[in-house]
């Protein structure tokens, strides 16, 4: 596989650690960070900021009662196939766990989108939406303006745009203020995974901070 | 941790758990929740713990991390109708390889973030800690404190630098 270039953003793997994303944009960073150890480790250095912060800045809360002894308790039951202990999906050809998981461990159902693209969508809630898209090689995306912000991630093949070249595990990150006319390269189809939120500004996601142990 | 990893040992989850319990609690209160819901999450997290510790590798995170991860992935999973989007897993030996160089440097650069916490003005630690602990918006925080939004961005960004700055020494050659 050709090496990953472009990232997830290290404020959204922030907000992914810290449950403050969109659950469009999640998809995205758990794809990509299936495929990405560099982002992966970012990603484990904010849950270490997190956790530190958890032990030491939040107040701890006293139990109420009996908590340890019912837990204790329970510590030889079967485990929940999806409780807090479930195993995350594992990849199925060019998808990512997560993805494979959104399409049910099944082929993608795939529908016109004109021009020759194809698209499923896995989530949809009015304001925000991650599908998939199949981009014949050598075809423009039609023209798709965001408002918010648009991540897209490639799965197959590659397309390339004003800003750069996106390969298999990349992400462009788009906002409004972008104009853009991705066209996949000649060759097989691209398939790619996008999400949208017309809600978020990324600009505006918050803080870089544990970027000193990472990106060095 | 790893006496509840690599011998199940259910004393050494009990002292965990008074020490994590807590903790989990007060960080989904934090963030929302009430008392009630907040233990039924902190037993499905510290059963997790026991549950997953096999792959529990200090050579990647600290435990206060990992139990952090697993806390937040359930808060958000319950929140969904479909469930939290997980990263796969790296596939690694179980229990993974001890490697006691990295073992020790993690172990340092936690504590030198601890240290460089420790040294933040309250309020800066404030900042930090919604972003990590709460779950507001930047629109939630603007309402809650009154504050307009450019002046609290311009607070993040004041404690991110003074983060920065603290943990630069964090930077590996
Ligand atoms: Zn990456």
């Amino acid at each position: 596989m050709t090496k990953i270039a472009h990232h997830i953003p290290d404020e959204m793997l922030a907000a992914y650690a810290a449950g403050r994303l969109p659950a469009t944009f999640e998809m995205i960073v758990a794809a990509h960070v299936s495929m990405c150890d560099a982002c992966r480790a970012a990603l484990e250095t904010h849950e270490m900021l997190g956790g530190t912060l958890m032990e030491t800045a939040a107040p701890a809360a006293p139990l109420e009662g009996d908590l340890l002894e019912r837990t204790l308790a329970q510590l030889d039951a079967p485990v929940e196939p999806d409780g807090a202990a479930r195993t995350p999906p594992a990849r199925m050809g060019i998808y990512p766990g997560p993805v494979a998981e959104a399409l049910h461990h099944g082929p993608p159902r795939w529908r016109a989108a004109g021009g020759g693209v194809r698209q499923q969508i896995l989530a949809e809630d009015g304001k925000s939406s991650v599908r998939l898209l199949y981009i014949p090689g050598g075809q423009a995306v039609p023209d798709h303006g965001h408002g918010g912000t648009e991540l897209t991630m490639v799965l197959q093949g590659a397309f390339h745009d004003e800003t750069g070249h996106f390969g298999p595990g990349d992400v462009e990150v788009a906002d409004e203020s972008l104009e853009h006319t991705p066209i996949a390269d000649a060759g097989a189809a691209c398939i790619c995974l996008a999400a949208t939120d017309a809600r978020l500004r990324f600009r505006s996601l918050l803080p870089r901070l544990a970027q000193p142990f990472l990106r060095i | 941790m790893l006496a509840v990893r690599d011998n199940r040992d259910r004393a050494a989850f009990a002292r965990l758990f008074a020490h994590f319990a807590p903790r989990v609690k007060g960080m989904l209160m934090r963030s929302g929740m009430g008392a009630a819901a907040a233990e039924d999450v902190v037993q499905d997290v510290m059963l997790a713990v026991w549950h997953k510790a096999h792959q529990f590798d200090p050579a990647r995170a600290q435990v206060s991390g990992w139990v952090y991860r697993i806390a937040r992935n359930r808060q958000v999973d319950l929140a969904r109708k479909a469930g939290r989007p997980l990263p796969e897993e790296v596939e690694t030996e179980t229990p993974p390889e001890a490697d006691p160089g990295a073992i020790l440097g993690l172990a340092q650069e936690a504590g030198e973030l601890r240290a460089a916490l420790a040294r933040l003005t309250p309020d800066q630690r404030e900042v930090i800690s919604r972003a990590y602990l709460g779950d507001l918006t930047h629109g939630e925080i603007r309402e809650e404190t009154g504050l307009p939004l450019g002046t609290i961005k311009s607070r993040i960004r004041l404690g991110l630098e003074r983060l920065r700055h603290e943990l630069k020494d964090l930077r590996r050659e």
